[in-house]
């Protein structure tokens, strides 16, 4: 087949283009310009090359905070996504009421703000006002998200994994619907036990959304801003402090515009990485089983 | 391996209307049946209760005496090839055959033995390191039929239409080679099929279901020469059966002022019915295309003629009806009319859409109704 070649064509890209420049590009680009220079005020600000990033890359803080991060984004992962998988096998299949109530309760979370959801749990787990603070205490746990670590620790994990679990719960539940009731016959003549229906016929068709799930649930969580920040404050010290929280504090606490940019961009180029370390990953793993 | 028995077996999806009618019926171990009978009666129904996947409304399936209304598909040890081909994708062709005998822990060593057998009995031998994923229809159907054939000991193995989805060419050998297979295994298979050449090859014996009942189980023989049924007379043979809906007579019966000769057990039934739904049927094999004037003759008006180049199907209007008749192609037929006589003992007498008055020879597997 022939190509027809005409230089015009690219007038037609030209919207696409100019929608992500303002979406993506520009803002991007103005990070970029900040992070290579010294801002003293609206009209005082000198080039400085890579300066901020060597200082950021050097700051122990931020190491700390990386650190928490990447040990909560794995914790939230090791959790959610068995969690949800388990939930949504356990979710009635048939069209009725009794389905519809169930995927109801289960979207609520997804419904709450964040902020608010953070306000949930600060109270939720106080242990003289809240229910869940009060009944740890009264198990006989000495527990106090305020004061200790792993307590707030505890306290961020579980309201991460009751605020996103149910959106692994209805991916996974979409995914296990797809997949056509003849292969559940053919597994039970074929006298696949329940382990072996899940691993061989369920497991790989849910192949699909899982990735979507892995990658939402990594970003999310990794970016996560709000709901600690309102639930501890970052606190007891700086235990529950992740990378976003640090970013503002550096951003708009102290107001090092130059170092918060470079640190904004390396966040971004960690997210990316990751991300696509995960999605090369998978996708080769795909082909070289075929 | 087992005896299948069917009692009082009945089911309903819906609760009203009955997509199988009570049948009582038995599958001896170690035979080829065949399931015939047209979309949406009742064929696959049967074979999923027996199989364990649908519980019937009532009555019972017997394993050697054994009720399993209760078992799941695994613990009644069935093994079935369903229709539309059903492939685990994430496996491999070597891994999709061993997966029935690895649920049954069977030894490593047996499976592949098993799954290199059945490869080659299905010509699979080339692709059993490739992924499931990727292959053909045909391919992936022969490999849902060798996930019900590596298994040795099962009770009985059920095809619901396996060669639907299948290449002309293609089915012919598989038809053979489950053939093959079943002489060599001694497992009890039963086909569900609507296409009678496919159930004449494969089983010894056919159970014909008409709107949800087995209305004629016997060799295909006996589906042939003695239809049951009216139902059975039409759907088997091609053309099928001719009928004629007539009136009884003191001394036969007869339609306007022909009158049809009776065999004496034929008029014997005829005589004690009351029933006024009485047919005469015949094969269009069976009528002997006559002179004009030959007595006890019949003429019928032609309306086409088909030449099939070895032999030819005239289709003609025989007191109202129209009838299909098979004449040898060295047969001259000119004119509009068409003179024929209807061997007698080739003539059936159906009351209730049912064969009555057969005196000689009774019909097998007529304890199916």
């Amino acid at each position: 087949m022939n190509k027809t070649h005409n230089n015009k064509a690219w007038w037609l890209v030209l919207p696409m283009f100019a929608l992500v420049a303002f979406s993506a590009i520009i803002p991007l680009m103005t990070v970029v310009n900040y992070s290579v220079q010294d801002i003293f005020d609206q009209n005082t600000a000198y080039f400085v090359g890579v300066e901020w990033y060597q200082e950021v890359l050097r700051n122990t803080r931020l190491h700390d905070s990386l650190l928490r991060q990447f040990i909560f984004s794995f914790s939230v992962l090791a959790i959610e996504i068995p969690l949800g998988i388990l939930v949504a096998l356990l979710m009635p299949k048939e069209a009725n009421w009794k389905t519809s109530l169930v995927l109801i309760l289960l979207a609520l979370p997804l419904l709450i703000p964040w902020n608010v959801v953070g306000t949930i749990w600060q109270v939720f787990a106080r242990g003289d006002i809240g229910l869940f603070g009060w009944a740890v205490n009264a198990m006989g746990f000495e527990y106090n998200y305020t004061a200790n670590a792993l307590d707030a620790w505890l306290t961020v994990l579980l309201m991460d994994v009751w605020h996103w679990t149910p959106l692994v719960a209805l991916l996974c539940y979409s995914g296990l619907r797809a997949i056509p009731e003849a292969y559940y016959q053919a597994a039970m003549i074929d006298r696949a036990s329940r382990w072996a229906i899940f691993r061989y016929i369920q497991l790989p068709r849910l192949k699909g959304v899982l990735v979507i799930a892995v990658l939402l649930r990594f970003m999310d969580s990794f970016m996560i801003y709000t709901e600690p920040f309102v639930l501890t404050g970052g606190g007891p010290g700086n235990a529950t402090t992740f990378l976003s929280q640090s970013l503002t504090q550096m951003a708009v606490g102290q107001f090092d515009l130059g170092p918060a940019a470079a640190f904004s961009l390396i966040y971004f180029m960690i997210v990316l990485l990751v991300c696509w370390l995960f999605f090369t990953t998978i996708t080769h793993m795909d082909k070289e089983r075929q | 391996m087992a005896n299948i028995e069917l009692r009082d077996l009945a089911h309903s999806y819906d609760g009203k209307h009955y997509a199988l009618e009570a049948l009582n019926h038995t599958w001896k171990q170690g035979g080829a049946y065949a399931l015939l009978g047209p979309s949406g009666c009742g064929k696959s129904t049967l074979l999923n209760i027996i199989s364990g996947l649908i519980s019937p409304s009532q009555g019972e399936v017997l394993f050697d005496q054994q009720r399993v209304n209760e078992h799941s598909p695994q613990q009644r040890n069935i093994a079935q090839v369903f229709q539309f081909p059903v492939v685990y994708d994430a496996m491999t062709v070597r891994e999709n055959l061993a997966f029935p005998l690895k649920n049954m822990q069977t030894e490593k060593a047996q499976i592949e033995r098993k799954v290199n057998e059945i490869a080659q009995l299905l010509d699979l031998s080339d692709i059993l390191h490739k992924k499931a994923k990727n292959l053909s229809a045909d391919d992936k159907q022969k490999i849902s039929m060798g996930r019900g054939l590596v298994r040795e000991d099962v009770s009985a193995i059920l095809f619901d239409e396996p060669l639907t989805v299948i290449d002309p060419h293609l089915k012919w050998k598989l038809r053979r080679k489950l053939k093959e297979i079943h002489e060599k295994l001694d497992i009890t298979m039963i086909y569900v099929t609507h296409d009678q050449l496919e159930a004449a090859t494969f089983a010894d014996e056919i159970a014909v279901m008409y709107e949800g009942k087995i209305v004629q189980f016997g060799t295909p023989q006996s589906l042939f020469e003695q239809p049951n049924h009216t139902f059975v007379g039409y759907f088997i043979g091609s053309p099928g059966m001719n009928f004629l809906s007539v009136e009884k007579r003191n001394n036969g019966v007869a339609l306007q002022d022909t009158l049809f000769d009776l065999t004496a057990a034929q008029l014997d039934v005829i005589t004690q019915s009351s029933s006024s739904n009485i047919k005469l049927g015949i094969r269009p094999e069976f009528i002997n295309i006559v002179e004009p004037g030959a007595p006890n003759s019949f003429e019928a008006n032609i309306e086409f003629i088909e030449d099939l180049g070895t032999h030819k199907i005239v289709t003609v209007r025989f007191l109202g009806t129209r009838w299909q008749i098979r004449a040898a192609e060295h047969i001259l037929i000119s004119g509009n009319n068409l003179h024929f006589e209807l061997p007698a003992d080739h003539l059936k007498l159906y009351i209730d859409e049912y064969l009555v008055g057969e005196a000689q020879s009774p019909i097998e597997g007529d304890s199916c109704e």
